[in-house]
């Protein structure tokens, strides 16, 4: 009788999501019917830069099935698409219209969209519209002198800068400088389900849908609404399942626009599925920098100042992240070190190339690759090993809570809590430092090319200022829980139903998870930034503490007790400690007060926290083939509190796999006329299962963060940041050729110039 | 392009009447005409596998085949796997394993698996990495998946 209380926050219980998304009853985007539906294509520049002359769909429109041809000026009215975050005033001029007007930016750009009985019909109307396009030269690097963006606006539309103490006087003072020039190529999320979208207008309601959203929900419902002129109670987003997410997906783009102001133009469902080429010209690009950075160093190599300037190449416009990725780049970029005096200059430069946002980690694969390769070098002219280097230069963990002294997302960056060395111990014990030494050395001698990397990093997560959840006991006993936040296929619905079981004292499988309705929860941010843990775990704790508040005075008042005498347990209401006498079940007493047994809370917070890492990586390079072998790699991860370590792994090593297509396949390549040569899986080379290796993951929970009560740090991150940055250390080794890996990915073919250039 | 070809689709053993094009794909025909959407599209040119099917006892890229080539054909789809409320031992292994988070690509990957076992019961190690690398998964690293299969394939050779 005597019923033992369940934990299940760091579990690793099975996921609820899994078996409707094994059985095939999935609904993602292009799973969403409405009777009646057209179906809308997209006509795309094949132009890098031109002005628009003129566009004629007389031989589109003649056909069969062919309802609509749209250009701008069918959408005139409707504004570029605003920023969401890091929404500096000067970039304003570069946002994007839905379609272009009088030039064309980027191959791939919306010129014109066709609206047919069905998708083939569509794509064949689509390719009978003739473009008159005058071609301009198109500025194809952003490192080359700015160019014309328009009649009054140049291709930087920017300089940010971010610093603190004195980086001149450091460098006067230096022992030595070291310099590197090094730069990351352009790739991006990917996720396997294209974009799509669905309007649809409900006349009887005057209710304007839109499905297939993701990410953010609730912030592109208000931003959309704006720009067509429906409100919240006029218009709602419903996100069904999203097949990746990886901060691509789920920004406003020009086709989520289109799709719903024509739903609402023509009174019919418009349905949008993109296609893989189409993907890959016209989703958001990242990553791509090239910095100058330079360190000011003692002669034991403890750095005295940091001084970076990079150009960021945003491509044709400023979307919805306007600065965000070149601001976390240089606010993340000093990382667990100590650096005293800092610099960094970021120019943001666009081209006419695809436009970019954020992609896992944005911002910090980047300056951790910059960072990390700084560091290597620094050990290389010290004369000590790179474990050692790093180890001289970290911050300690009695300088937690640390101030970094910078600014980003509207945040001071404050490390909230961490204890770097032991984490870099842990990581190199876990990969057995010394034999894996000792190995590669008797490798090398028998005239392998075999070599080991260590990278160190700090991740930011849990991105505020709020999240709202309401849970409610609903008449047959089951729980519901509805939340802002949104879910990009990480297990959200796993990890808060965990919470919340705990806290109440139900089974986790009982509570279902309702997320990304934005007809369900006045507000929301969604999921971003490694925010959805922390902001929204946190949020459910308290709301499900309050339910639990309720749930006891309730059955109190019923079961002629305390509520301090009652506990429950596995869904029944007991008293504590094992006291014999009556108890209820759950359900009975949501039956007794309907509607009573519910709750909402809200968690806010003004600073993000920062789990932080260390990844070690060998390699073997084949000199002939430029090729790569990864042989261990091992990834040790604190992030304060794990509720489902599971999920968490998973987490770890899907980022892997993404931050290896990054360093060593991935690149999106233009020609010099700016046509795109990455337009397919042929030629955009992502990692299968034989170039993902087995790696060993450590999650550690030393270091809790202060900030949340159950000391929760994001996880989604930090498989992905430092491996182009490892990755790269690991290379050099086994060419024993120090500083030689500047630019990523390392190809086979630029890794076989190196090789015989030695 | 217009004529439309009365064909049947014959999925999960029931018999789907439609009408097509004859430039129709095999993954738009389950999928649009005959409303089985468990089977995704990805990459529409024979990449990524999300729209793997087993016909006639073979795995296969459905936006690569043309619907009309697979009239008369044994058509299995990710809904036909589980019998009614328990899971084939591909599924279960997959959720045991974690060998999915979003699960876009996860029926291709059932498909793909569930298609070589039944032929290969006994398949070593390496083979099944080449056959699982014809297959894209941008969410678990593959080595859940790969975990799931070996297990699904130790319990499916019991059976």
């Amino acid at each position: 009788m005597n019923k033992q209380k369940q934990k299940f926050i760091g579990r690793s219980v099975p996921r609820l999501e899994d078996r409707p998304l094994l059985t095939g009853q999935g609904r993602f985007a292009a799973d969403v019917n409405f009777p009646g539906q057209w179906a809308m294509r997209v006509v795309r520049s094949p132009i890098a830069h031109g002005r628009l002359n003129g566009i004629d769909a007389s031989a589109a429109l003649a056909m069969d099935g062919v309802h609509a041809v749209w250009t701008f000026a069918d959408i005139a009215h409707i504004p570029p698409i605003p920023f969401r975050l890091t929404g500096l005033k000067a970039l304003e001029p570069y946002q994007q219209r839905v379609m272009a007007s009088d030039f064309v930016r980027y191959v791939g750009e919306p010129v014109a969209v066709v609206f047919a009985d069905d998708a083939y019909v569509a794509e064949d109307a689509a390719d009978a519209i003739e473009l008159d396009i005058e071609p301009l030269p198109p500025v194809m690097n952003a490192t080359d002198a700015p160019g014309p963006f328009d009649a009054a606006q140049s291709t930087e539309p920017d300089v940010l800068r971010k610093g603190y103490g004195d980086v001149d006087a450091a460098f006067r003072a230096a022992h030595s400088v070291v310099a590197l020039d090094l730069s990351v190529g352009r790739h991006s999320g990917v996720p396997l389900e294209t974009r799509g979208a669905v309007g649809y207008f409900n006349e009887a309601l005057d209710r304007l849908e839109m499905h297939g959203a993701a990410k953010v929900p609730h912030w592109n419902r208000d931003t959309m609404g704006r720009m067509l002129g429906r409100t919240r109670d006029n218009f709602q987003l419903f996100e069904g399942h999203v097949g990746g997410g990886f901060g691509i997906r789920g920004e406003i783009y020009p086709e989520d626009v289109i799709v719903c102001a024509a739903a609402l133009h023509f009174k019919k469902p418009i349905k949008w599925i993109e296609d893989r080429r189409e993907h890959l010209i016209s989703a958001n690009h990242s990553r791509q920098q090239t910095h100058r950075i330079r360190a000011a160093i003692d002669a034991e190599g403890h750095i005295l100042a940091i001084d970076d300037e990079f150009f960021h190449d945003n491509g044709a416009y400023m979307r919805t992240h306007a600065a965000t990725v070149p601001d976390l780049a240089a606010a993340m970029l000093p990382g667990p070190y100590r650096v005293p005096a800092y610099r960094a200059t970021a120019h943001i430069r666009l081209t006419n190339k695809t436009p970019c946002g954020t992609y896992r980690a944005p911002g910090r694969y980047e300056s951790t690759f910059v960072r990390e390769r700084l560091l290597d070098a620094i050990a290389a002219k010290v004369g000590v090993d790179k474990a050692e280097i790093r180890k001289r230069n970290l911050l300690p963990k009695s300088a937690m809570p640390y101030a970094l002294g910078l600014e980003t997302l509207g945040t001071h960056i404050v490390y909230d809590s961490g204890d770097y060395g032991l984490l870099l111990d842990k990581a190199l014990d876990r990969a057995g430092w010394p034999q894996l030494q000792q190995d590669i050395a008797r490798r090398r001698a028998n005239g392998e090319k075999v070599g080991a990397g260590v990278a160190m990093f700090v991740e930011k997560s849990g991105l505020g200022p709020f999240d709202d959840v309401r849970v409610e006991v609903q008449s047959g006993g089951s729980i519901e829980l509805v939340t802002g936040a949104a879910s990009v296929g990480q297990g959200i619905e796993t990890a808060m139903a965990q919470i919340c079981a705990e806290t109440l004292g139900v089974d986790y499988t009982t509570v279902s998870v309702i997320h990304g309705q934005t007809d369900r929860i006045g507000r929301g941010l969604g999921a971003f930034a490694s925010r959805v843990t922390v902001m929204t775990g946190e949020a459910t704790k308290r709301a499900s503490t309050k339910l639990r508040g309720r749930i006891l005075k309730l059955a109190a008042e019923l079961m002629q007790a305390e509520p301090a005498q009652l506990d429950i347990v596995d869904g029944e209401i007991v008293r504590t400690g094992g006291t014999p006498g009556p108890s209820m079940k759950l359900t009975d007493l949501a039956a007794a007060r309907p509607g009573e047994l519910i709750a909402e809370d809200t968690f806010e917070s003004t600073h993000m926290v920062y789990p932080y890492g260390v990844h070690v990586a060998a390699v073997r390079v084949d000199a002939e083939t430029g090729g790569v072998a990864i042989e261990k790699y091992v990834m040790a991860y604190d992030v304060g509190k794990a509720v489902n370590p599971m999920l968490v792994e998973g987490q770890i090593a899907g980022g892997l796999a993404q931050g290896i297509g990054g360093a060593l396949f991935e690149e999106f390549v233009y020609d010099e006329s700016g046509e795109p040569l990455s337009v397919t899986f042929a030629d955009y080379l992502m990692p299968t299962a034989h170039e993902v290796p087995e790696s060993s993951i450590l999650i550690t929970e030393d270091a809790p963060s202060p900030l949340n009560s159950l000391g929760l740090k994001g996880a989604g991150e930090g498989g992905t940041n430092p491996v182009g940055a490892v990755i790269a250390s690991a290379i050099d080794d086994a060419l024993q050729m120090p500083g030689a890996i500047v630019t990523l990915p390392v190809t086979p073919q630029r890794l076989r110039a190196i090789c015989k250039k030695k | 392009m217009t004529d439309k070809t009365a064909i049947t689709l014959t999925i999960n053993g029931k018999d789907h009447k439609i009408s097509v094009e004859p430039r129709r794909t095999l993954a738009d025909a389950i999928r649009e005409d005959c409303g089985q959407t468990g089977t995704h599209i990805g990459c529409e040119h024979g990449v990524c596998g999300a729209c793997t099917v087993i016909v006639d006892d073979a795995p296969v890229r459905s936006c690569l085949m043309f619907a009309v080539q697979a009239e008369g054909k044994t058509i299995r789809t990710v809904e036909g796997l589980a019998d009614g409320d328990k899971l084939h031992p591909m599924q279960q292994a997959f959720m045991d394993n974690h060998g999915l988070q979003c699960g876009f690509c996860t029926p291709g990957f059932l498909m793909l698996a569930v298609g070589v076992l039944e032929r290969e019961p006994d398949i070593s190690d390496e083979a099944l990495i080449d056959v699982l690398s014809s297959n894209l998964c941008r969410c678990t690293g593959y080595q859940n998946i790969i975990k799931s299969v070996r297990a699904a394939a130790r319990e499916m050779r019991k059976a």
